[in-house]
This record gives C-alpha cells, structure tokens and sequence, in this order.
C-alpha cells in the first residue's frame, strides 16, 4: 500500500527561495517566446513568399489582360517592366467577342441567371430535408441520412446522360409514353433544366453540411416554442432559418463558385442562347485560336461576380460550414 | 372505427390499428397493379399530352421568352412561394378539429393529382397516372391519419422530404441505375455484350491511360493540396497581415478551371524563338531549349495539370484548415511553450491531432473533387497525349463517338474508385453520431 502512497506526496515542488526564483525566470523566458512566436518573422516571409508564387500566374494574366493584342501574342507579359504600353480596349473588344452564338456580356447575364436561382433553391430544399433529419424522428432516420450523404459518390458525368433524356424525352417504359420531356432544347434564353440539375447535383452536400448545423441548434428553444403553440412549419421558418443563416450563407458562397464557375453541367443542359460565361471562354480559345488578349480581359470579367460574393459574404465563410463537421 | 372524435390530437393505437397495415398494402398492390397494367398497354404513338391548360412546360417556356435578368426574381418568387405553401401546410395540418382534418383530406388527395397533371401525362396513361395518383394520396392519408404520434405527424414528414426525394430519386437514383444497366450495352444501346466494355477500359489505351492517370489524380492532388494548405494555414496564422494573406491564395479558388487553364497557358506556353510562357522563359533564360511541357510524355504532362488542381484546391484546404486551427484550444499551445517546446514539436503533437477531423474532411473532400475532374484536362490539353482521366473520357466517347456504353463503364469505375472514400466517410459521421 505504501509503494502506492508514495509517488502522490512526492511531486510537490521544493520550496527553497533560490529554485523558485530560477523557476519564475523561466516561465518569464518562456511566456516572452510565445509570445514572439504569435507573430514571427520567419512565418511572416515563408507565408508572403508562397503568396507571391501563387499569384505570379494570375498576376500575369492580370498584366496581359492590359496589354495591346499584337504585344501579348509576341512578347512575355514581363517585358511590361521594360517597355510598358497598356490599354483598356481588351475588356470592351471581349465584352462583344464571342463564340458562334453569343456574346461574352450576354453569356455573363447568362451565368447570373443560372447561378442565383440554382444557388437558392437546393439550399431551401436541402435546410428542409435537413430540418426533418435532425428535428423530427422517425423509424430509419439514420440509414436514410447515410444514404442520402452517400450520394456524393454518384459522379456527375454518371448521371447526366440519363438525366438529359429524361429532360428531353420525357418518361417512356417499354413503349408507352407516360409523360413527355420538358422539350426546352430550342427555347431561346431557358434555364430550366441547367437549374434543376444543379439543384439535384448540389443536394447530397448540401443536406450533410446543413444538417450537421441545424442539428446543434440547442433543444431548449426548438421545445420552448412548441409549448407556445408553435408547430414544424413555424418552428422551421421562425427558429431554424435565423438561427441557420452562418451554414446557410457559407454554404451559398460554395455553391455560388462552384454553379458560376461550373463548365460540364451547363454544356450538356443549357440551350445555345443560354450558355453561361465559363463556355464562351473556352469557346474563345477554341474558335478564335491566338486571340489570348480577349481572353485574358474575359478572364478577369468572370472572376469579378465571385470575388464580390466572397468578400461580401466572408464573415460567414467558414464559421456555418465546419460546424458539428469536426467534432471527435 | 368506432371513435366518433377521430380528430383528438392524443391518442393511442385505436382499436381499428391492426387492419392499417393490410390497407397500406392493398393500396401498395393497387398502385403497383395500375403501373403494370399501364406499362403493357399498346403503345399508341400519336397519343397527346393532356394538361390543365397550364403545366410546369407552359411556364418555363414563358420564362424562357422573358430577358434572363427578370427571370431570377421571377422563378424565385414562384418558387419560394410553392415552398412557403408547403410550410403554411406543415404548420396547420397537425393541428385538431374538423377543419384541419378535411385540410389534410384535400392537400393528400390534391397535390399528388395536380403534380401529375403539371407533368402533363400522355392520353393513354392519363387515367391510370390520375387514379396512382389519387390511390397513394389516399393511403398516404389514412396512414397519417392512424400514425402512432398522431394525426398530421407522417404528413409533415413527408411534405417536408417530398421535394429533395422527388429531386435525388430522378436526379441521381434514377440515372445511376440507369448508366450501370447501360455499361453491359453496346454503342447501340440495344444489344447486350456483358463485361465488354469493362474490357475495353482496360485494353484500349484512352482507357487504360484515363484509368491510370485518375489514379494519380487521386494520390497526389489531395495530399499536396492539404499539405501546402495546412502549412500555409499555420504560417498565416503567426503571421501579419494575416487577412490579406489568404486572399492572395484564395483567388484562384474563385476563378474558373476555365479561367485556370487560360492563365496556365501563360505559364506553360511553348514555341520556337520569343517565349511568352514563364516556365520556358525561365528555361531558356538559362540556356536550355524550350520544353513543351503539356506534350511531355509518360505521365510529366499529367503532372503538370495537377498542378494547376492543386493551386486552385489549396484554398479550400487553407480556408478549412486556417478555421480549424484557430479552434485549437489556446491553453493546449500555451501549456505546450511553457514547457518549452519547438514551434514545429507543439504543431505535430498539439494543433494536428487536435484539427486531425477537419484534415479528414478536407482530403476527402479534395480527393472526390480530383476523382470527378473534367474542365481541366477539357480545357487545358482535351485529353491528347495521354493525359485523359476518367470524368473527362466519360463525357469525351458519349459526346464525340456517341459510345455511351464504354462512357457508362467508364463512370461505373470511377464510381468504384469514390466508393471507399465515401464508406470511410460515413463510418466516420456514424461514429460522431454515436458520440452525441
């Protein structure tokens, strides 16, 4: 018993005056380094020397996009430094350049037109399911959740084929037609089917993350409410939306880049009048060969709308998307 | 049913409740009955859409005749509205008395037949799509009109899942049986020629190549994208100007792998004399002979591709990874330098096992993005010399060959390629559930 005792007492530190002040100094020293390390020299330049190298790519884009056309297509976008001429008329020369059918300006209105829509209405539905997930139980909650994150695994290539004919042709099992496609190929300006198939796309992600906030809103207020009187719907759109709005607004900001920066999705559904910003883009490349000046300055045209979002939305950034992800 | 008060909110399991079940069932036959008898009808081919003089088509034709700008208010007006609908529904239904019960009544019988006729069923199925209809809206009702927790309780459940099942069943579950059934189909999509197709991925070389470049994708774009991003992530975080310093990283996170590949042609650009890409610039700068960097064969034009991933998908994981070591608890850090420990000793042993779940996240997160990479290689090379991977050959035989059978086997394998990822993942939220 004693062999237990023993270490217990042992541990307390010597009392002499001479080891407590070298002791005291110690900890001084040390506080003094942590301290100096919450802003160190070292990091400060490692951190702007891998901000440099990452921009140089943009950077130079950025210079090109100034550039007069015949000068980019000769000479690096560093010889600027030696012999500067810059202009502004690459931007108005590619906002009216274009593919076969449409316009850089026109596809930008385009690509807002798919991107708001197919940003809110996933979210609205997924915050839903999510809201029925966390907040009403029922037999199988759990496989279903499983299942319905699952679906991310579903490669978007693998669905869009069917999805297409779907659209197009509408439903037909073994001969009998049972409803017929939405046949919006040849509608001028349709976006129908490019938001739909965002919002499906989006759905799996959206629901997980979503979830995993909504379902950390405390108990106590959801329970307060339904003594009030308060039933699921009041519940949801007085309690959970508010309460919601950090994963909400981060989750917009993704899903914003990803629709508006988004190529594959809108290639194969939208209509030819309707393509978004990121087709006519490469359609510049494709068609139009060495005209690099164009698509530089459409390039910086694009990346305006998300640069906007983000810095208007920044303070959400993170803060909705993470929770309840990182617990464990 | 002997009790008259068949609307009280408190019940228990009436007396009635053992015949619930077979009811579900003789309408689960029904239905079934209906959509067999309406799938071995002749087919009458000059049969016509009938609709209620409005349907989900007529409006977004009208839409689509509208400028693009007014069109975002309005869907989204018509939109929230249908949602707003839904939740004026969900509020209400539960509730006791007379009323609310011939409510749900209407809404179980009214919304499954209007949604039909929305999709404007052809003449010949017209009947048998409305008494489907109405058959499950009537089951749905007596369901949820004997459920357990009450009256109401099973149709808010339903109205509130309605829309994103509805949504993932055509969008996903659908066509994801769809593409398996297909890839054991030839070109023509009518004869069947087995594992062919697996075959071809693996013998022909766009195929093969796809395969073994995805693999690569997979390997290397996550571990760089994470490593640089938690690295960057920790110096910004004892660094000044911290804010202004994620931005620079962040950017090319918001541009487009369009936008990516344009300004990658400046840094890769190869041609006799002047150069006007950086990296040749540089090479001949030293002396050395241009490179064409994206023709470079085996698998060094690969490389140079992922490159361009990893310095837009860095931001994501700086982003994550930067919020996740801010949440480090601080007395960890400081208990760690008081007992004099290295910078670098204190963020191996404290702040990466203490951000070790969001690392999780965001490599699986990075490596499913690398799994299902297309505008890159679409843009920047368009497969050409061996640098196609498997999302983009997918897209590239079922648009430019019309080969959907080979384009199905190939999204069937790289969906065998996300699928542990995926399992691992939900393993892991399984366990966090459990911790709750």
């Amino acid at each position: 018993m004693t062999a237990v005792t023993t270490p217990a007492v042992t541990p307390v530190p010597a009392v002499d005056p001479r080891s407590k002040r070298e002791v005291a100094r110690q900890t001084a020293k040390n506080e003094r380094d942590a301290q100096k390390r919450l802003t160190s020299k070292p990091a400060t330049i490692v951190a702007v020397l891998i901000a440099i190298v990452w921009t140089i790519p943009t950077f130079g884009l950025f210079i090109t996009s100034f550039r007069p056309g015949a000068d980019s297509n000769t000479t690096g976008w560093w010889s600027v430094f030696v012999d500067p001429s810059f202009t502004l008329d690459n931007y108005f020369a590619a906002l009216n350049a274009g593919g076969t059918a449409l316009t850089l300006s026109a596809s930008f209105i385009n690509s807002l037109a798919i991107t708001i829509p197919a940003t809110v209405i996933p979210i609205v539905i997924a915050s839903l399911v999510a809201y029925a997930f966390a907040w009403i139980d029922f037999k199988g909650r759990n496989m279903l959740f499983i299942l319905v994150f699952a679906l991310q695994i579903v490669p978007i290539q693998m669905a869009l084929v069917p999805l297409l004919s779907l659209f197009s042709r509408g439903l037909t099992i073994n001969g009998v037609g049972i409803f017929p496609g939405l046949e919006l190929r040849d509608v001028d300006h349709s976006f129908a089917t490019v938001w739909m198939a965002h919002s499906i796309f989006a759905l799996p992600l959206a629901v997980y993350l979503l979830y995993n906030f909504i379902s950390e809103i405390p108990g106590e207020m959801i329970e307060a409410a339904r003594v009030d009187g308060a039933g699921h719907g009041q519940i949801f759109f007085r309690i959970i939306l508010p309460l919601a709005m950090p994963a909400i607004a981060s989750f917009a900001i993704f899903q914003f880049l990803w629709v508006w920066n988004d190529l594959l999705v809108a290639t194969i559904f939208a209509p030819s009048s309707s393509l978004p910003i990121t087709q006519t883009l490469n359609s510049l490349s494709g068609t139009w060969g060495n005209q690099w000046y164009l698509q530089s300055a459409g390039t910086f045209i694009a990346i305006i709308v998300p640069l906007v979002v983000f810095f208007a939305l920044q303070r959400f950034f993170v803060r909705g998307l993470l929770a309840g992800a990182t617990k464990g | 049913m002997s009790d008259t008060k068949s609307v009280v909110v408190t019940r228990s399991p009436r007396v009635g409740s053992r015949s619930t079940p077979i009811i579900a069932a003789a309408a689960a036959v029904a239905v079934v009955a209906l959509f067999v008898f309406l799938v071995v009808q002749p087919p009458s081919p000059d049969a016509r859409p009938v609709s209620l003089g409005f349907s989900l088509n007529s409006l977004f034709k009208w839409l689509g005749g509208l400028n693009p700008l007014v069109q975002i208010p309005i869907i989204l007006v018509v939109f929230l509205a249908v949602v707003g609908l839904l939740l004026v529904l969900i509020e209400y239904a539960p509730r006791a008395g007379k009323g609310y019960f011939y409510l749900r009544l209407a809404a179980c019988f009214v919304i499954p037949a209007l949604a039909f006729m929305l999709l404007r069923p052809y003449q010949n199925s017209f009947i048998f799509i409305l008494l489907i209809a109405l058959i499950a809206g009537g089951a749905l009702f007596f369901l949820d009109y004997r459920a357990r927790q009450g009256a109401g309780y099973l149709f808010q459940l339903i109205v509130f899942t309605a829309p994103a099942a509805i949504l993932l069943l055509t969008g996903l579950i659908y066509p994801t049986i769809a593409t398996l059934y297909q890839s054991f189909f030839d070109k023509t999509t009518k004869n069947f020629v087995g594992l062919e197709n697996y075959l071809w991925v693996f013998t022909n070389p766009e195929g093969f190549f796809s395969v073994i470049n995805t693999i690569i994708w997979v390997i290397i774009a996550p571990v760089f994208a994470t490593v640089i991003g938690l690295a960057y992530a920790a110096l910004v975080d004892r660094a000044r100007g911290e804010k202004i310093l994620k931005v620079f990283v962040f950017l090319p996170y918001a541009i487009s792998f369009v936008g990516a590949g344009i300004i990658w042609k400046f840094v890769y650009d190869f041609r006799q004399g002047d150069q006007i890409g950086l990296l040749n610039a540089i090479v001949t700068g030293l002396g050395g002979q241009p490179v064409s960097w994206l023709d470079a064969q085996p698998l060094i034009n690969t490389l140079f591709l992922l490159v361009v991933f990893i310095w837009s998908q860095t931001a994501f994981a700086m982003v994550i990874l930067s919020s996740a070591i801010k949440g480090v608890p601080a007395e960890q850090l400081e208990a760690a330098a008081l007992d004099g420990t290295s910078a670098w000793q204190s963020f191996i042993n404290v702040t990466v096992p203490g951000i070790r779940s969001s690392l999780i996240v965001v490599l699986t997160t990075i490596a499913i993005a690398a799994l299902k990479v297309y505008d890159i290689v679409a843009v920047m090379t368009g497969g050409r010399a061996n640098t196609s991977v498997l999302g983009f050959e997918m897209v590239n035989q079922q648009q430019r060959f019309q080969s959907y059978g080979h384009s199905a086997a190939l999204a069937v394998v790289l969906f065998l390629f996300v699928l542990p990822l995926i399992i691992y993942n939900a393993n892991q939220i399984k366990k966090q559930r459990e911790i709750r």
